[in-house]
């Protein structure tokens, strides 16, 4: 038997390692705390101040945030603009409409979208706005290209311009990386017809300050990802803490049973 | 007179109580892949019970259906437990399965007298794809919708009545309302289905008795044991024997359930995939599609089949003849040794292939297509059906060893 889980094992591990090259955007780590109650509130105050023109958060009740630790009258004079309940949802009727036609696109729901993508997407994406002419919305995203979504958190960032850099690709890898496209072009010619260049972001140039520092900004969308991330599944550190007792029963159950096996299989020889 | 013997001379209780429990003699020498019979029945009886109560809150409606599983995830008490239990349940119900298959792989369980055993337990399998399947809709994401969407037009490429044939299952041009309450119905039909075969897998089984680890028939062996002088003397009760026993590997099946439930219920995107948290949209088609995990060995067959005359019917054809062939397995393996122990070099040598087949075959099936995943699913596809079309043959000239007249421990 052992020896036959081995030979699986071995024959399984080279083909694993063979066929997982895949392309993968390198998004930066977010680095949430979902205990974090002050960064969810922040979160939920950005959401609503920033976001809520055009997106919803349609499975969300306003109420869920008294267990972030505001009251109800916190949340109905804070969080709440358009006359809703503190039980309702966080719904926004006339804003998927506005999107569509302002931006070609209806914003979407965002209860998900840390479950759909990541925290580390969003906190990558609301971080990789830059100014692009060609677009019209004036900017577009390294995460997301051609985004139809304007930058909506310009003023508290700035405005960042591009300083691109040519990367000559050969075989699903970067070979050689150039400031000036020229060289790059010029490299990918002597590696033959299997290369290409590909012009991606380098780094940013801030032209415009924000009214928010670099690491103030890093924190604000930190906190959204935090509020997003939460509201993707509000039950997370609630399901992990029941799941520790859970699992100790579990193990406790497991070793009883283990002990009433041994002692009625004793008379089996 | 007592209340069992007034309700044994209405109905046979005590009877059958005996026959298929306390005085049903299994091979006293189980080992730990044994559990997973009782384990399948575990995750059904989960699966109904959750089932039951998400279809309490559940609305098998276009416009109500994701919405209404973020209620039962919100506003429902505990429902986020009932979800995942039955969303992780139903991974667990086919990685229980597919180990309690490839145990009857091993010790030979299809070979005769239990050839009919095997085939109803293949008609439970094809009957739980079937339940998976339809079930895999009702969340109403973007995976369910498209998933549902690709399996229903595999049906579209069978020749002449494909188009009326896709659109009578989906009763609609596309993936729609009409399909989503259709597939409600029958994954809430199916599990009584279901049930009703497990029955009859359990009065098969009970007929002809288990195999064990050493594939001996332990009826045709020697009589008398400890609890009667003329049952097997290699058997034991099943109870209380095997039902304690069962339930320390039902208490390691839950530690490992539990732990994937609330701690990594999606399991990195295996078990809930994050594009199904995005709703159904029929005009927005996801760039990467992909059967959930289960179903993936037999996608990476249907993909590895190139097209014939611009139809994609070749390939449908492998994928349903890859389960068909299962069929004839009790048939095919013509070794004079039922277990694996016994079995030589070869048939060790080719289980071992196929389960690695089985497993690079659902990792293939999962990825988006490129040449060399193409090729390797092709030489993987042509070796499952190399383990099954070459048994007569493979298992007829391997060197076996001699089998012993009792069981071993």
């Amino acid at each position: 038997m052992k020896k036959l889980i081995a030979v699986i094992a071995l024959a399984i591990l080279p083909v694993a390692s063979m066929a997982n090259t895949g392309e993968s955007m390198k998004l930066e780590s977010a680095n949430i705390d979902l205990g974090n109650e002050a960064a969810i509130q922040r979160g939920v105050k950005y959401f609503v101040n920033y976001c809520m023109g055009c997106h919803s958060a349609q499975y969300v009740r306003y109420k869920l945030f008294t267990k972030s630790g505001l009251s109800e009258q916190q949340i109905k004079d804070n969080l709440i603009f358009n006359g809703s309940n503190v039980g309702d949802l966080m719904t926004n009727a006339m804003a998927g409409e506005y999107a569509a036609n302002a931006f070609g696109a209806p914003a979407p729901d965002l209860t998900l979208e840390a479950r759909r993508r990541s925290a580390d997407w969003i906190y990558t994406y609301l971080k990789g706005f830059y100014t692009d002419p060609s677009r019209p919305t004036g900017v577009n995203n390294t995460v997301f290209h051609n985004v139809g979504m304007p930058n909506v958190l310009w003023e508290l960032e700035g405005i960042k311009d591009p300083v691109y850099r040519y990367e000559v690709h050969e075989g699903g890898h970067v070979v050689a990386e150039f400031e000036s496209e020229a060289q790059a072009r010029v490299k990918a010619r002597e590696l033959g017809e299997d290369a290409r260049v590909e012009k991606v972001v380098g780094h940013f140039n801030l032209v415009r300050p924000g009214t928010k520092s670099a690491g103030e900004f890093d924190q604000v969308v930190r906190d959204l990802a935090t509020y997003l991330t939460y509201i993707a599944e509000p039950v997370k550190l609630e399901r992990q803490r029941l799941g520790v007792w859970v699992l100790l029963f579990l193990v406790v159950f497991t070793v009883l049973a283990y002990i009433t096996k041994k002692e009625w299989w004793k008379d089996v020889h | 007179m007592s209340l069992i013997g007034w309700i044994d001379e209405r109905f046979p209780l005590t009877k059958v109580w005996n026959e298929h429990l306390a005085q049903y003699y299994a091979p006293k020498n189980f080992n730990a892949w044994y559990f997973f019979g009782s384990l399948a029945m575990l995750v059904l009886v989960n699966q109904i019970a959750t089932g039951v109560w998400l279809a309490m809150a559940y609305k098998p409606d276009a416009s109500l259906a994701f919405g209404s599983v973020e209620y039962i995830m919100r506003d429902m008490d505990y429902g986020w437990l009932l979800r995942y239990m039955h969303s992780t349940g139903a991974s667990a119900f086919f990685i229980v399965v597919y180990l309690h298959m490839f145990r009857g792989l091993m010790y030979g369980s299809y070979r005769k007298p239990r050839e009919l055993l095997w085939i109803i337990g293949l008609i439970i399998y094809l009957v739980m794809m079937a339940t998976a399947f339809f079930g895999y809709l009702l969340p109403w994401g973007q995976m369910s919708y498209w998933g549902a969407q690709v399996i229903v037009n595999l049906f579209s490429a069978v020749p002449f009545v494909g188009d009326d044939l896709s659109l009578w299952i989906r009763g609609d041009y596309v993936i729609s309302d009409a399909t989503l309450n259709r597939f409600f119905a029958l994954h809430f039909l199916l599990p009584f289905i279901l049930s009703a075969l497990v029955f009859i897998h359990i009065v098969a089984l009970h007929k002809v008795g288990s195999n064990n680890p050493d594939g001996i028939e332990i009826k045709k062996g020697p009589r008398g044991n400890h609890w009667s002088s003329d049952a097997p003397a290699d058997g034991i009760p099943f109870h209380p024997y095997y039902s304690v026993k069962d339930i320390f590997g039902v208490g390691v099946f839950l530690i490992f359930f539990a732990a994937v439930i609330f701690f990594w219920p999606d399991l990195g995107g295996l078990f809930l995939e994050a594009p199904n948290f995005e709703s159904a949209n029929p005009l927005k088609t996801p760039p990467h599609i992909a059967p959930v995990w289960y179903f993936t060995p037999f996608y990476a067959m249907l993909r590895a089949v190139p097209p014939l005359f611009n139809s994609q019917f070749p390939g449908v054809l492998v994928m349903f003849a890859s389960i068909l062939i299962m069929f004839f397995l009790p048939w095919l393996d013509r070794s004079p040794v039922k277990s694996v122990r016994y079995k030589g070099r070869i048939f060790k040598f080719s289980l071992a292939m196929f389960a690695v087949t089985f497993v690079v075959l659902a990792y293939l099936g999962l990825q988006p297509v490129t040449p060399t995943k193409t090729l390797l699913a092709r030489i993987f596809t042509g070796v499952y059906f190399a383990f099954f079309l070459l048994m007569p043959w493979y298992s007829k000239i391997d060197k076996t060893k001699p089998v012993p007249e009792r069981v071993t421990q």
